[in-house]
């Protein structure tokens, strides 16, 4: 019977409504329409959402607003919610009171916290101001709506937001059920992330105030990467360590200490904590960073056990380059300290890494102590000999510390020493006491996000992860984000430190990010995720200032090196010596430098095979740090003085 | 390739027939060819017929003709060469002066005349000729994550294949994704070589990498062969070896080449003595600077003081479209030869020959040291 339906008058738009309703709103809807039919979408998402609220009146008095007004509203309602989570009134209530306060979207969310309840206003008053409010209005009409209400966000956000805030973050970053609510939220979301955005980014008082609220009273996060030559009991001191803390299940350890034996490896049951896969156990060497987690007495240390093999100093750098502080160990036996030690040996090179890294404090664990006897003039040579190394390479004599331990028998980890050799000569702390004393640096919470990608995993269901640490800023749940030097955009569905959810991340936090709207396949490791409104630069081709190690063979133009950049590991080319400086005053020694040779520092130009992101060292210090590495020996380290295409 | 011919004259005119037998001989031949030369050979033509009742009809000959070369284009991937040019024969289908584009064939001959040969392209036909065969080595260079396959020939290194896959990091309860990434990985680079590496004709299949990633792969590999039983793979087993590499990128294939096993099974390879020049160049200019110089003006001067032990040059300068340049580079070459010196030409395909090209493309190892250039360096700049 189709042909007696009036099918030229029908009103297609309302069958696309149930269209929309069944199968939800898909991105590609946007892309069929026009710019002109632009309103209809907005339209079209009002009526199926209001028709949930079944309340006819209102749709009409929707009818009577303005298109500039509609997307108006629309988007102070976006950011209502999002300030606020979701709220418990309805739609119509909301555009009442949007109305009411001429879209000051501040003004509105205080008279929502204050009256937890609105009774809705009877229709006649609503009408009313309607039409006051329309007038008032019309000057303005050709103003664009979107940087209009972000600019009235920004301007009076200062007070009333601070009351606003704190109640509303607690619940929501406490009760996982209402993370979960935010995908929900995702479409209107994506309609006014432009407008959300800069309120977040722009504000940076009120950044550092949530971050004050949400971390204040905590324990402090400190990262620990823990370095040293390869075998010199890294991981088993770690693994030791989290034993003796409670970290570790006894049964587990059972299972390690039977599984170990059988492989005739019983000294490495320790390592096996941290040390996860099979190829690490059977090998008994640790090749990838090893992550732990546990509690001082005043902070929350995150282990990074980094490898201590020399051929794994790639997977060493990105651990590195996450952390605030390092654990050098060091084999005090007779003649392993010593081939750590000299050229060749892991210890110079990693004390060099973590300090050009941006390290500045360091706790020297003398390990194996047991094995000399715990000779006290065993322990006074390593530390003087460290002692010259460590403060040539840059540290500071009052950030380092010296601790006489064994990983394997436990002494002087978790507790004072109870070995009367050692007790006779060493009365300071332990290794946790050294641990808890760590100054946590400041985190750069104020500056545009940066987050360098470490790890690209699938997480459960369809969505993928991105782990990284964050360099600057901070990130809520919601946030839309550009993945650099890609520039794609992605949304943050959901967050997550150590698979505990959260609702905002902040500086520091090795965070977990699970993304949507973005290929799996378009994100590689070394990209940087970053905030729209003021990206991470992208550069094929940069100066840097170098400092050049021992090398065997000069650097010349044209040498192509392994360049480090946080996980970023990437061929270069020398492709410029600019200048050849001197090393502790900075002043030019001589123009174009035919080569580097050892112990120089130079400005050089490198160019990269593609676009690389990248900032400069004076305004991120954490993404303006480059190392430059040749076949497997660390030899030059660079801070990014000029970004050139 | 095959010398058919050769007639060049004591004015050093003249012209040489050559048969290009294998891919690389397209390489030679496209250092040796430089526009103005002519070039003829056989080839196929569109032509188009006019009928007298003036319907057209258009069909493909094959055609003998001679080109003045305009443009010449090499694909590395196929080892294809591009002549393009003006026909200078006349012939039934071709006109005077109608452009055409020869696409050299292999084991069909082709004649080349040159208003001058020089002491350069008389080399590279004499390198091109050389019977004697250098083996052919495949090199896997992997990390973690990346691979590289090259095929390394006497004059060119290519890369056949490049494997990229991101594995996710172990993590606390997610090692089975780590080692699932691997897996498939290891599975990426064995396809890769059953593909590009012609057993028949590779002598050597160099595995390459850092930690234990050669290991792993190589048990994956042999067990994977070993389940599918493939045969090809099971009969060459000999022909691998592992060696240690600090990552897998390409220019990693120097240290590989340095190797002291890999040195011995391949010591005739020009790649591997290039590599050992250049690497004399860096240890010279590290211990003793003043005998170490690169750089066009450096060169020269090094050279007028008949001071230049071995000259590096990459092939490219050779390659280049200004005659004048051309000839200023072969007259060095000729002195040094004169003066008693080593000249070695670089491959440009080569690793250290790309290196070398960053490097100005000409470089030199003194006899004695020559500490004024650098002097003369300063006050220049």
């Amino acid at each position: 019977m189709s042909r007696h339906r009036d099918i030229r008058n029908m009103d297609y738009l309302d069958d696309y409504d149930g269209y929309d309703d069944v199968y939800g709103h898909s991105v590609e809807d946007d892309y069929y329409i026009s710019p002109s039919n632009r309103q209809f979408i907005y339209n079209r998402e009002h009526s199926t959402r209001s028709s949930e609220g079944d309340i006819k009146e209102e749709d009409e008095s929707e009818a009577q607003l303005t298109d500039l007004e509609k997307t108006k509203v629309e988007s102070c309602i976006d950011q209502i919610k999002e300030t606020l989570g979701s709220i418990s009134i309805s739609r119509n209530d909301l555009i009442n009171m949007i109305m009411k306060e001429s879209f000051n979207v501040e003004k509105i969310i205080n008279t929502i916290l204050e009256t937890p309840r609105v009774q809705p206003e009877p229709v006649k008053e609503k009408v009313n101001i309607q039409s006051t409010t329309a007038q008032s209005e019309l000057p303005t009409i050709k103003v664009v709506s979107t940087p209009k209400t972000a600019t009235n966000v920004t301007k009076g956000f200062d007070l009333p937001q601070k009351e606003a805030r704190p109640p509303v973050l607690t619940p929501r970053s406490q009760s996982p059920s209402s993370d979960r609510e935010t995908p929900t939220n995702l479409p209107n979301v994506d309609a006014s992330e432009d407008l959300k955005t800069p309120k977040i980014r722009e504000n940076k008082l009120d950044v550092q105030q949530v971050y004050q609220k949400e971390r204040g009273d905590g324990k402090e996060h400190l990262y620990m990467v823990v370095i040293g030559h390869v075998d010199a009991g890294k991981s088993t001191l770690m693994g030791r360590l989290l034993c003796d803390l409670g970290q570790v299940n006894q049964r587990i350890m059972h299972k390690y200490e039977q599984e170990s034996r059988k492989l005739g490896k019983q000294s490495f049951m320790y390592a096996w904590v941290l040390d996860e896969t099979g190829e690490e156990r059977n090998r008994g060497i640790t090749m990838d960073v090893g992550r732990f987690q546990f509690e001082t007495d005043t902070k929350i240390v995150t282990i990074l056990d980094a490898p201590g093999h020399k051929d794994f100093i790639p997977n060493m750098i990105s651990g590195a380059g996450q952390a605030d502080v390092a654990l050098l160990v060091v084999d005090a036996t007779r003649g392993e300290f010593e081939t750590g030690f000299d050229a060749g040996g892991q210890t110079r090179e990693h004390g060099l890494l973590v300090r050009s890294l941006g390290v500045s404090q360091v706790a020297v664990a003398v390990n194996k102590l047991d094995t000399v006897a715990w000779s006290q003039e065993r322990f006074n040579e390593i530390v003087a000999k460290l002692k010259a190394f460590l403060k040539q390479v840059g540290f500071k004599d009052t950030d380092v510390t010296f601790v006489p331990c064994s990983g394997l028998t436990g002494q002087n980890l978790v507790s004072k020493p109870t070995e009367t050799e050692l007790i006779s000569w060493y009365d300071g702390s332990c290794l946790l006491d050294v641990i808890d004393k760590f100054r946590s640096p400041e985190r750069p919470v104020n500056k545009p996000f940066r987050l360098s990608i470490d790890d690209i995993f699938k997480g459960t269901g369809t969505a993928f992860c991105v782990s990284g640490r964050i360099e600057t800023g901070c990130l809520t749940v919601g946030d839309k984000i550009l993945v650099c030097p890609n520039r794609e955009s992605a949304i943050v569905k959901s967050l997550a430190i150590d698979e505990a959810p959260q609702a905002v991340v902040f500086a520091g936090d090795q965070a977990t990010a699970t993304l949507s709207g973005i290929e799996m396949q378009n994100v590689s490791v070394g990209n940087v995720l970053c905030d729209p409104t003021s990206p991470v630069q992208v550069a094929s081709q940069f100066q840097a200032r170098i400092v050049v190690f021992n090398v065997t063979v000069p650097i010349t133009k044209g040498f192509p090196v392994v360049l480090h950049h946080q996980s970023l590991v990437e061929p270069v080319v020398v492709s410029k010596l600019i200048s050849q400086l001197n090393k502790s005053t900075g002043e030019v020694l001589k123009k174009h430098p035919r080569f580097l040779g050892n112990n120089t520092s130079a400005i050089v130009e490198i160019k990269v095979s593609r676009p690389i992101a990248l900032e400069l060292y004076s305004e991120c210090k954490e993404l303006g740090r480059v190392m430059l590495r040749v076949g497997g020996v660390t030899i030059a380290a660079g801070l990014i003085t000029k970004i050139i295409l | 390739m095959k010398l058919v011919y050769q007639d060049i004259d004591k004015d050093n005119e003249g012209g040489v027939a050559l048969i290009p037998e294998e891919p690389e001989d397209m390489w030679h031949a496209y250092n040796l060819i430089s526009e103005g030369d002519s070039v003829r050979s056989t080839t196929i033509r569109k032509v188009q017929t006019e009928s007298s009742t003036g319907s057209s009809s258009s069909n493909r000959v094959r055609t003998t003709l001679t080109i003045s070369v305009e443009n010449i284009d090499f694909d590395t991937q196929a080892c294809m060469l591009r002549l393009k040019g003006r026909n200078i024969e006349e012939n039934q289908y071709v006109k005077m002066g109608a452009y055409h584009t020869l696409d050299l064939e292999l084991n069909r001959k082709f004649s080349l005349r040159k208003q001058e040969w020089d002491s350069v392209c008389l080399e590279r036909i004499d390198m091109a000729c050389d019977p004697t065969k250098t083996a052919d080595v495949a090199a896997v260079i992997m990390q973690e994550g990346l691979a590289h396959l090259c095929l390394i020939t006497s004059s060119m290194t290519l890369v056949r294949a490049k494997i990229d896959v991101n594995i996710p990091r172990k993590r606390k309860g997610f090692v089975q994704q780590h080692e699932k990434g691997l897996a498939k990985f290891y599975d990426n680079v064995m396809q890769a070589i059953l593909r590009h590496v012609n057993f028949d004709v590779v002598k050597c299949v160099l595995i390459a990498s850092p930690g234990f990633v050669r290991d792993q792969f190589y048990e994956y590999m042999f067990q994977t062969a070993v389940k599918t039983d493939n045969k090809v793979l099971l009969d060459n087993k000999s022909k691998f070896m592992l060696i240690h590499s600090s990552s897998g990128f390409k220019h990693s294939l120097k240290e590989i080449l340095q190797d002291p096993a890999v040195m011995s099974k391949i010591s005739d390879t020009k790649a591997a003595s290039e590599v050992k020049t250049m690497e004399t160049f860096y240890t010279t200019l590290q211990c003793e600077p003043a005998k170490a110089f690169y750089g066009k003006k450096h060169i020269e001067m090094a050279n007028e003081a008949q001071a230049i032990e071995t000259l590096m040059i990459s092939d490219k300068l050779f390659r280049c479209q200004d005659v004048k340049l051309r000839k200023e580079y072969v007259r060095l070459v000729d002195s040094v030869r004169e003066s008693g010196g080593d000249v070695k030409i670089f491959s440009s395909l080569h690793i250290s020959g790309e290196q070398l090209e960053q490097l100005t493309g000409i470089a030199a190892i003194l006899r004695f040291p020559m500490p004024e250039l650098e002097e003369e360096d300063s006050d220049g700049d």
